[in-house]
């Protein structure tokens, strides 16, 4: 209840920060109309993402706002369409893994000896493998890629960098006399990771999230263009997959590659620009005191 | 007497904050004669260390010099070009931090970074740079084979030697020592303190010894400057400072120390905390906390009045001088 | 004299150094007896590496003794305390800026210590309680700093807060670990007396851990001096500072800057050493390098504590002679 209501705290600071700091609040407007994308695609895109109905090859026009492919399809409403499956890799994959990286990294920051060794040994051996060659491999070799497997594949290739920087930073903060403190008091170590030890490192964690996200985002669609994922699905990757197959760039149609290519960097700066901006909002002492606390001190 | 090797006049230091700019360092005046210990002492946040950044021309933002000169020998060092600077700091002018010893690269001896910082300020070859790593360290009671230590190897106290010793390397004219006795224990304080002594005597170098804690300083300086909310409060000599104190916060100071001798009598300290920089009102910055307060103490700011060789901020004691 | 509420026996706590496969042990405390006994202030004064917050923090609980007993309100205390254990006997820690964590309120570990040991304290009533104990260690208005964030505390509110904290628990004992030594001179004397206040108050114990012989003079009825891990000198305040046995006190006594003193014939003054890190100890007294009165004895075995007065002790070959 408590972490909850401290959870509440912490999303009331955020919303506050964000409309105060412009990093995050151009980060968030652009993840906010992202996900409006995703929730409900049918309000932007003006049709079926693949129906091969219209002229194949026509440039920009008002009725196809970015042109069509060369099989007829408009190229706006697939990059619409395309939004959810991006976004949605970028979230779950970005959760997932910061879940498996906070309780891999914290504990084994938190017992040492043999299960630090333990867990420690995992993620170095997971750091070092070569992602992208490992990933294309499993996927080659379960053929078409579902989703979910996508998002499987990600994750367990992805904690490995987050689990080492949050057991480092856990480690440095272990022996901090707050935590000693806490333990002095009388709390359990449940409590004490939890209450004590988590907050104080949620600008690492969320800015982990962000990082695990981008990584999705970016090999989701690198798989995908390189063929490996399932290519009869709309997403930005499998959009760069048929414009490379077609040639796009040299039949004169450069925006059926650019355009999910550019969705992809701006979904990525979002994830970024939010990164920078949370460091701040976990540090109370790099916050700005606020004017209401201010005059109260005065008086 | 021979000109003063360091002449600081109307010295001001900014800091920018979100609420506006805190002042730091607010109009300090002083002189450093040659060969003269001076120790600067007040608490923390009373711009001592801000003092001394400014002096060797080491403000970074936030912080940044708003005003004064700093004339060294005869040269104005706000004026100068980074690279002029350059030329006088170490060679000239020499600083020893606060955490000095934990500024020691751990992966290299230590008669390497000795040897680093000749050649970054000198053409001395291979031969003339051990021979004088050796002299400096002897000087500092560091057997000279240490010099192929590393610093882990090294006690506290020996480490903060022997950044004492980097710092006589050139043979400064003037070493600034920021606090190099905090992290000690009070007996290889003592210990650090009378090897800086003594080396003063044989070297001839001027030092500016800021410190919070006025007891290390009272046996070595020659004369004591009060700070406090960025404002020399009292400028006299350290006997006469300890002895007479004439500003009721040097009063509190001084009424802050338990003794180990006479009788066990119940202290006070002083109530409250020192005010914040930004904004400041036009009194006495210490007059929220001042015992003997006055009214025009809320009104205007004192001036440093010297009388004698004793200076001190502040209405009361001008009120009894006048009269 | 009443029972004692702390007998400390034979403490002992090492520590393992080096590498995986190393066998040093650093002695960090070896051996150590002493009481403490209700409504007294008890100094355990040393250097850095004399073994004085090692001490606190196994009293603490923080990690168990190597050999040793503790007998607290007489039980043996086990290797991990209970709760009701640490409410009874809490500490405060010497920085002021690590020992509170950083992104919780003012209030919250208050709120905390209340709720664990205080069960007699309704919820309903914690705050009315939180807001008194600030009040009780100066920090006012209480219902204020309550909700300010550390970074709002200067250094001596944030001790201030610490003891708040250790009070909230109803404790005997309060392990005071070097709790001013962090903070500007002018604010001491005021923490100082706010330790004072609990004893004479609130009948409190205090065990006051510090480097800083005066300011240990001026708060604490009896006095522990520590070397290297050992007790070398012991007795009430007066007995040490005005007639100091061993030779390690009076080096002690002789480099404690005071600026009302003379410099002049310090004892010890060219005294180079430090004390040492004790890893895998032969025999012997470890002040017996930088000692000015060092016999062969002192370098073979092991002085015991020589009974100087009913109240005064010190463990020295040079005492023991004269």
């Amino acid at each position: 209840m408590r972490f909850l209501s401290s959870l509440g705290g912490a999303l009331a600071r955020a919303s506050k920060f964000i409309r105060r700091d412009k990093k995050a609040a151009a980060g968030s407007i652009i993840l906010f109309v992202l996900l409006l994308i995703t929730a409900f695609p049918s309000w932007f895109a003006p049709d079926n993402p693949s129906a091969e109905i219209y002229t194949p090859g026509v440039g920009l026009s008002w009725s196809h706002l970015l042109g069509t492919t060369s099989f007829g399809q408009d190229v706006f409403s697939q990059l619409i369409v395309g939004t959810r499956q991006s976004v949605m890799i970028a979230l779950i994959v970005g959760l997932l893994s910061t879940i498996l990286s906070v309780g891999i990294g914290i504990t084994a920051a938190y017992s040492g000896g043999m299960v630090d060794d333990a867990l420690s040994l995992i993620t170095d051996v997971v750091l070092v493998i070569p992602t992208f060659p490992l990933i294309i491999v499993i996927t080659a070799y379960l053929k078409a890629a579902s989703f979910w497997l996508m998002v499987f594949v990600l994750v367990i290739t992805g904690w490995s960098y987050g689990a080492r920087q949050l057991r480092v930073q856990a480690l440095s903060l272990r022996n901090r006399d707050y935590l000693l403190a806490a333990k002095a008091r009388g709390e359990s170590s449940w409590y004490v990771i939890c209450v004590e030890l988590i907050p104080p490192m949620t600008s690492l964690i969320v800015a982990n999230f962000l990082s695990s996200a981008l990584y999705a985002v970016l090999m989701a669609a690198g798989l995908q263009f390189v063929g490996l994922g399932n290519i009869n699905t709309e997403s930005w990757g499998t959009m760069l997959y048929w414009a490379q197959n077609n040639e796009a760039l040299s039949i004169g149609l450069p925006l059926w590659a650019l355009a999910p290519g550019v969705a992809i960097a701006i979904l990525g700066s979002a994830l970024a620009l939010l990164n920078y901006a949370f460091d701040e909002i976990a540090n109370p002492a790099l916050r700005p005191v606020s004017a209401r606390r201010l005059k109260k001190a005065e008086a | 007497m021979s000109q003063p090797i360091l002449q600081l006049r109307d010295l001001r230091v900014e800091y920018a904050t979100p609420t506006g700019p805190a002042l730091a360092v607010s109009g300090v005046s002083l002189d450093l004669e040659q060969g003269e210990f001076l120790a600067i002492v007040g608490e923390s946040g009373c711009g001592k260390s801000t003092l001394l950044f400014a002096i060797a021309q080491l403000l970074t933002y936030p912080a940044s010099l708003t005003g004064g000169t700093v004339v060294f020998d005869g040269v104005d060092l706000t004026s100068l070009s980074p690279e002029d600077l350059r030329l006088h700091r170490w060679r000239d002018i020499s600083v020893v931090m606060q955490s000095a010893m934990n500024a020691l690269n751990p992966t290299l001896t230590i008669g390497a970074q000795l040897a680093d910082a000749c050649r970054a300020h000198t053409d001395w070859d291979h031969e003339r740079i051990a021979e004088r790593s050796a002299e400096v360290f002897s000087m500092v009671s560091i057997d000279p084979v240490h010099l192929k230590s590393y610093p882990f190897q090294l006690s506290g106290g020996m480490r903060q030697r022997a950044m004492i010793a980097m710092a006589l390397l050139l043979e400064p004219k003037l070493v600034i020592m920021d606090e190099p006795t905090s992290a000690l224990d009070v007996v290889a304080q003592r210990s650090l303190m009378r090897q800086v002594e003594t080396l003063r005597r044989e070297l001839g170098f001027s030092v500016l010894f800021v410190t919070h804690d006025m007891s290390v300083v009272s046996h070595f300086s020659d004369r004591l400057a009060v700070m406090y909310a960025g404002e020399v409060v009292e400028l006299g000599a350290t006997r006469e400072v300890f002895d007479r104190p004439q500003h009721p916060y040097s009063q509190g100071l001084m009424e802050a120390f338990p003794s180990l001798f006479g009788e066990v009598r119940p202290l006070t300290g002083i109530a409250g905390n020192p005010p914040s920089l930004v904004n400041s009102p036009p009194g006495c910055l210490f007059a929220p906390r001042c015992p003997h307060v006055m009214d025009e103490c809320r009104e205007w700011r004192p001036e440093l009045v010297t009388n004698g060789t004793h200076a001190v901020r502040c209405h009361l004691i001008n009120k009894v001088l006048r009269t | 004299m009443s029972e004692p509420i702390l007998k400390v026996q034979s403490l002992s706590r090492q520590f393992r150094v080096g590498g995986f496969r190393s066998r040093g042990q650093l002695h960090a405390t070896d051996e150590v007896s002493f009481e403490v006994a209700p409504g007294e202030i008890v100094a355990l004064v040393g250097e850095s590496g004399s073994g004085k917050s090692t001490i606190a923090r196994v009293l603490a609980g923080l990690y168990p003794p190597t050999s040793g007993s503790i007998v607290f309100e007489n039980k043996v205390l086990g290797r991990k305390p209970t709760r009701s254990v640490r409410g009874r006997m809490p500490m405060v820690f010497q920085d002021p800026f690590g020992s509170i964590n950083p992104v919780l309120r003012v209030g919250h570990s208050l709120l905390r210590s209340l709720k664990l040991h205080r069960p007699d304290v309704a919820k309903s009533e914690r705050f009315a309680e939180a807001v008194a104990l600030l009040e009780k260690v100066g920090l006012t208005p209480g219902v204020e700093v309550l909700e300010r964030y550390p970074h709002e505390l200067s250094g001596g509110q944030r001790q201030r807060l610490g003891f708040a904290q250790a009070l909230a628990s109803r404790p005997s004992l309060i392990l005071a670990d070097e709790p001013v030594s962090m903070l500007d001179v002018s604010i001491r004397i005021g923490l100082l007396n706010v330790m004072k206040g609990l004893r004479d108050n609130d009948g409190v114990s205090l065990l006051y851990i510090t480097h800083d012989l005066a300011s240990a003079r001026y708060v604490a009825d009896r006095m522990i001096v520590l070397y290297a891990g050992r007790i070398v000198e012991e007795g009430l305040t007066e007995e040490v500072i005005g007639s100091p046995q061993h030779p390690y006190t009076r080096l002690l006594m002789s480099t404690a800057p005071d600026p009302r003193l003379k410099l002049t014939d310090y004892e010890g003054a060219d005294d180079l050493g430090e004390p040492p890190k004790v890893i895998n100890p032969g025999p012997g007294c470890r002040f017996a390098p930088r000692c000015p009165l060092v016999m062969a004895q002192c370098r073979t075995s092991t002085p015991a504590m020589v009974e100087l007065s009913p109240t005064h002790r010190a463990a020295c070959y040079a005492v023991e002679k004269k």
